[in-house]
């Protein structure tokens, strides 16, 4: 049992220890480990096309997870005013959206956007005034739309859970202290669940900045570092791939530590 | 009515020499044929109490019986479905509960864990409008922690404090906004007993000295004897007695308020035809007393336990009823005994120790003898 176990870790974790590895081989062969260097991080970081990809990367991820951080906050927020039975229904909603697989979720966000361009691009050309009409089309704002709308539902998820164990009382005290809802919000609600907040920005940062499938779907000509990845490994594993790898597993598993380190319910509440 | 509420906040600093001329005559807080339901369930049905100003109310009943929903209603986190809530005289149907005259102290205390005791107590002060000056705030709030015995604990944060600490640093947030009423949820259930009492005296002198209505919530029935002048029993959203706690004890209107409030013996009996004697379900008649005729039927007799003494058998009195010791619970200055007798049950018998002719406490398995005066029992239809 014990060796079952441990063939499992190392099944999940050598590669990804030979990864990190390798992108410190000296060698240019991806399979044969000649020596320690750091020159294929200089290398990949002096690749134009890379950073640029990184940076596409980075606005997504940024903008995605700023949207959801706010939007699914008000979700939450406003899920605790519901009925026992709508939220019921809201909740298992939330859920199964987390849990749909990557590619129905990019197939469906394709059809749509391309339905709903379809069906505005013409109104815009109608109704625009100036002679270049503005076109939608495919790029920063589907794969903001698409990655926003699956952290929204992770956001909410991870504060409610915080909000629920927040209790009523501290809301009522403080508007029995004459607050407005505005206040009570600002001075009582949103310092109790920011941690949680931040852990569900930080979670949809992750989720976004590592996203290949869904991006893949809606990115039309913008690429984004995992689809960058994904294309150069058609020509073949370099050392530079192991090192983008190398760094993303790294900024993905410090944003994930953070979050959990937020996440973590303070004893001393009570 | 931000304003207006300021306009209050004032008035009230005025309170002890100007305000209670012209608001002689109105009740701080009145309840006008208020209903509460939530769907189908009705938590209080058809309320109607007065509550003079500066008295100490205590909303006394069992879980459930709509005494909470009562407080929610004045502290405005409830509407009545139908009826008035009154306070200082101005109906407060739509009016939130930030807008209201009314502080409360919350079961749990409620404070705000992020902020120390000095920013959880300055809370109230700092959403005045117009703005109270920061020094004015500083001062108000050492004050009101010097009154709850708190003075220098300002800087503490809220998990430093015990649970008692914690009551004080609500307390005080609460009255040093000066409400015209505070609002009281179970607030000494948290705490163990020797600080509960400390507390209820506490609590009692507090209010006697700053001429604050208090409205208590408990279930307690001595928490609310001890410290309210004025006991509002309540029962499946009804009230069902409201009186000073001496008369509620003393002249108890129902058999639930009987048997809520204190100890009581009950004793199934009927009215003869006569309508001057009791038969009790021993066979045994009992004369009624100096009472007015009664109409003749069942009744429920209630007695409390002082009410009846104990005679050891060998002493040469005519007892009424003769019984075998079965429990004997000794408390300290007094004793009860729970007494079996033949055909009417058990009785609790509380006995004053130096009462008490002999030294020696009555053994249980011990036969003993019951009188008591008719005048002392209460009689209710059954």
């Amino acid at each position: 049992m014990r060796a079952f176990i441990s063939a499992v870790y190392v099944f999940l974790y050598a590669p990804i220890a030979l990864v990190v590895l390798f992108s410190f081989n000296a060698g240019r062969n991806a399979s044969e480990f000649t020596g320690f260097s750091t020159m294929w991080y200089g290398k990949a970081l002096g690749n134009t096309f890379l950073v640029a990809a990184l940076q596409n990367s980075l606005i997504i991820a940024l903008t995605s997870a700023t949207l959801a951080a706010i939007f699914g906050t008000m979700a939450a927020i406003g899920m605790e005013r519901l009925g026992t039975r709508t939220r019921a229904v809201l909740d298992g909603l939330f859920a199964a959206a987390i849990v749909v697989p990557g590619v129905v979720i990019g197939i469906a966000t394709l059809v749509a956007l391309v339905e709903v361009f379809s069906f505005l691009n013409p109104l815009l050309n109608a109704i625009w005034p100036g002679a270049n009409p503005p076109q939608l089309g495919l790029g920063y704002g589907s794969i903001v739309a698409a990655h926003g709308l699956f952290s929204m539902a992770l956001v909410t998820m991870i504060v409610k859970a915080r909000i629920a164990s927040l209790g009523r009382d501290i809301v009522e005290a403080s508007s029995d202290l004459y607050a407005t809802p505005l206040t009570t919000f600002r001075l009582v609600v949103l310092p109790q669940i920011l941690p949680s907040v931040l852990a569900g920005f930080l979670l949809s940062f992750t989720f976004s900045f590592d996203d290949f499938i869904i991006a893949f779907f809606v990115a039309g000509s913008k690429t984004t570092l995992p689809i960058y990845v994904f294309a150069s490994i058609r020509r073949g594993v370099t050392p530079e791939i192991n090192a983008i790898a190398t760094l993303v597993l790294v900024a993905s598993l410090m944003m994930i530590l953070i979050a959990r380190i937020l996440m973590r319910e303070k004893k001393t509440t009570n | 009515m931000t304003v207006a509420k300021a306009a209050q906040t004032d008035q009230c600093n005025l309170k002890p020499q100007g305000t209670n001329v012209t608001s002689h005559s109105v009740n701080d807080i009145e309840f006008r044929s208020v209903s509460k339901s939530y769907g189908a369930v009705t938590a209080v049905s058809d309320i109607n109490l007065q509550v003079p100003k500066g008295a100490f109310v205590a909303l006394l009943g069992p879980s459930g019986c709509g005494k909470t929903t009562c407080l929610r209603m004045i502290g405005g986190f409830e509407q009545p479905t139908t009826g008035d809530v009154l306070i200082n005289g101005k109906p407060m149907n739509g009016v939130q509960a930030h807008q209201r005259p009314v502080n409360m102290v919350f079961q749990q205390y409620a404070l705000f864990p992020h902020f120390n005791v000095e920013q959880n107590v300055s809370y109230g002060l700092r959403q005045a409008r117009p703005k109270i000056s920061a020094p004015e705030i500083s001062r108000r709030v050492a004050e009101a922690l010097e009154m709850v015995r708190l003075g220098g604990f300002g800087k503490r944060r809220i998990h430093e404090m015990s649970g008692g600490q914690q009551q004080r640093v609500a307390l005080a947030r609460a009255l040093v906004n000066k409400p015209s009423v505070l609002l009281l949820d179970e607030p000494l259930a948290a705490l163990d007993k020797k600080l509960r009492t400390a507390m209820q005296i506490e609590l009692q002198t507090l209010q006697r000295e700053l001429g604050i209505t208090f409205v208590l919530v408990t279930h307690d029935q001595e928490e609310a004897l001890s410290m309210s002048d004025l006991v509002c029993v309540m029962n499946a959203g009804r009230i069902v007695q409201l009186a000073a706690p001496q008369e509620v004890y003393d002249k108890p209107r129902d058999l639930f308020v009987a048997d809520f409030v204190g100890k009581t013996n009950r004793m199934a009996a009927t009215v003869e035809a006569d309508g001057a004697t009791l038969r009790l379900a021993d066979g045994s008649a009992l004369s009624i007393g100096e009472r007015s005729a009664l109409p003749p039927g069942a009744v429920t007799l209630a007695l409390r336990p002082e009410a009846i003494t104990l005679h050891r058998q060998n002493q040469s009195i005519s007892g009424r009823l003769s019984g075998v010791v079965t429990h004997r619970i000794f408390l300290g200055s007094s004793v009860e005994y729970s007494v079996s007798v033949n055909g009417l049950g058990n009785f609790l018998i509380t006995a004053d120790r130096h009462v008490l002719s002999e030294s020696s406490l009555v053994e249980p398995n011990e036969r003993v003898v019951l009188s008591f005066n008719p005048d002392a029992a209460h009689i209710f239809p059954a």
